[in-house]
């Protein structure tokens, strides 16, 4: 990057720019298309979400900023870089973290190796010893394979070894899926926490009440689209309409 | 004079450093094919040819160039493994998204290519490479007479075998490997530059292919055919060990060379077919290997 390119990119993580901006986002996994326009854009510091049902396109979205879907068309733009013809790999170095549904811990790695594993995209990043102390856990068990961990545990690895590598925009998909309540609990704090250092949040949820006291704005998806935004501010308000699109 | 079984400790010792001997090259060649098979799945048909041309370009470097022992055995894999990575980045690459079985049937067409214009250009019978001469001779060591060159192979056998392991196990390099061998995509999404992993990779099991074709040319004839008939054990050992393990497969390259050693000199008849009774019985036993992991 060229240096009055790096210094546009650093004067846009100013708070209150845009951090991610997504306009007219298709995506396809062959012949079937999945997103069919999506619009939103998450501006630095907020915490967002994207709710909806099973396939109404939210995982997909996620991947499809990260660039790991068939094909995408539209335009996706992260800290002031357009993302659309950049290579996969490439993604992660404008400081962008991405935590999958499945978590991806790595059987062949122990959790300390898991930890270590994402190259470092950014400076600034949170320490190994930052990480254990927000993570006690993940201390105690450091020489474990990395899948023996609880599902919990598993989940705190997923979003730990993220921190390390000084990424700004948090992708996480689906992080409370199948967990207890009191892992749920701590996993909101660790979220209130990583807003605190001014980290950029889109959060895939399907607990609704995990994500709505955490959130500044809501983005509801059906058929690929965003259908609704819904600021933390009208959500009182607007409660008995959000179940209802979202069959709850 | 001293007998084990029946049989003078000198010949036993002798055909079990033989067996040892073989079995450093199964060692390093189902090494590289297990490399290979975990990050790109691919089955490396081609891997005997590239073990073959990395004895060929050795012996060809001597007669031509006037390269040494010891500067081919450094830029020979070197060379070789970059026509390794020409290989993927031009050809495995654009069947990367097919069925695995195509990688197999293209890689094993490379090998016939390689074969056959080598045997066009020199023939079937083959050359012999001199041994260098700070190899040459031998050792007594009282049970037996060790030569020298066979010796150093063994020992440089098994420190790239070990060094590999390193890297793989312990490095973070290895790290890198072993998750893209497990989930590239999820690799690509925290930065990792997984087509170039898998070039490298390509190349690194080539090189390692070509190293083993280098020490292989004092030993044996050099000649156009000499890899396809060494891969097809290097095959069953791979079976034997399972994919999942680079130790695994450094373990069962030596021991199986043990196996034939002590075959050749108990039954003889059977010292060509005694890895494949093997194999049969650890398929029957343990499908994964004896080290690989149960899918």
């Amino acid at each position: 990057m060229s240096q009055t390119a790096e210094a546009i990119s650093d004067y846009r993580d100013l708070d209150g720019a845009e951090m991610l901006r997504v306009r007219d986002l298709h995506a396809f996994y062959g012949e079937s298309h999945i997103l069919h326009g999506v619009d939103f854009d998450v501006r630095r510091g907020e915490l967002v979400t994207l709710l909806g049902r099973n396939g109404a396109g939210r995982s997909t979205t996620l991947k499809a900023v990260m660039n790991m879907v068939g094909q995408r068309t539209g335009s996706i733009v992260i800290n002031g870089n357009e993302t659309l013809d950049m290579r996969p790999h490439r993604i992660p170095r404008l400081g962008v973290g991405y935590c999958p549904e499945e978590r991806g811990i790595f059987a062949s790695l122990d959790v300390e190796e898991n930890l270590l594993l994402p190259p470092t995209v950014r400076s600034g990043g949170m320490s190994l010893d930052e990480i254990y102390a927000m993570f006690p856990n993940l201390y105690e068990r450091r020489r474990s394979q990395g899948t023996r961990l609880s599902g919990g545990e598993q989940q705190m690895l997923a979003m730990a070894r993220i921190l390390r590598t000084g990424a700004r925009l948090l992708l996480l998909d689906e992080i409370t899926e199948g967990l207890a309540p009191v892992i749920n609990q701590a996993l909101g704090e660790v979220l209130v926490k990583l807003k605190e250092r001014g980290m950029t949040i889109v959060l895939v949820e399907q607990n609704f009440r995990f994500a709505a006291p955490l959130a500044d704005r809501h983005f509801v998806m059906e058929h690929g689209r965003i259908i609704e935004e819904i600021s933390a501010a009208e959500l009182p308000a607007r409660r008995e309409h959000l179940n209802r699109l979202l069959g709850v | 004079m001293t007998m084990i079984l029946g049989v003078p400790l000198a010949v036993f010792m002798g055909q079990l450093m033989l067996g040892l001997i073989n079995g450093a090259f199964y060692a390093l060649l189902s090494l590289g094919l297990a490399v290979i098979f975990g990050l790109l799945k691919i089955i490396n048909f081609a891997h005997g040819a590239q073990y073959m041309l990395g004895a060929f370009a050795a012996l060809l470097g001597l007669q031509y160039l006037g390269l040494n022992y010891w500067l081919a055995l450094l830029l020979v894999p070197l060379v070789v493994g970059g026509l390794g990575m020409l290989i993927e980045r031009t050809i495995l690459r654009r069947i990367a998204h097919l069925d695995h079985l195509y990688g197999l049937l293209l890689t094993y067409g490379l090998a016939l290519i390689f074969e056959g214009a080598l045997i066009n250009l020199f023939g079937v019978s083959g050359a012999s490479y001199p041994v260098p001469e700070a190899l040459q001779g031998g050792l007594n060591l009282g049970f037996m007479f060790l030569p020298t060159y066979r010796g150093w192979v063994l020992v440089a056998a098994l420190v790239v075998c070990l060094a590999t392991w390193f890297i793989i196990e312990r490095t973070r390099l290895g790290a890198y490997l072993r998750a893209g061998t497990e989930n590239p995509a999820l690799m690509q999404a925290f930065g990792v530059n997984v087509p170039q992993l898998i070039t490298l990779t390509y190349g690194f099991g080539v090189a390692l292919a070509a190293f083993a074709g280098v020490l292989a040319a004092p030993l044996y004839p050099v000649s156009p055919t000499m890899g396809s008939s060494l891969l097809i054990v290097v095959f069953a050992v791979v079976v034997i060990g399972g994919m999942g393990s680079i130790l695994g497969a450094i373990l069962t390259g030596l021991g199986m060379g043990l196996v034939e050693g002590l075959t050749k000199v108990y039954y003889p008849e059977a010292a060509n077919t005694v890895i494949f009774l093997v194999m049969i019985l650890v398929l029957m036993l343990r499908p994964a290997g004896l080290f690989g992991k149960e899918a």
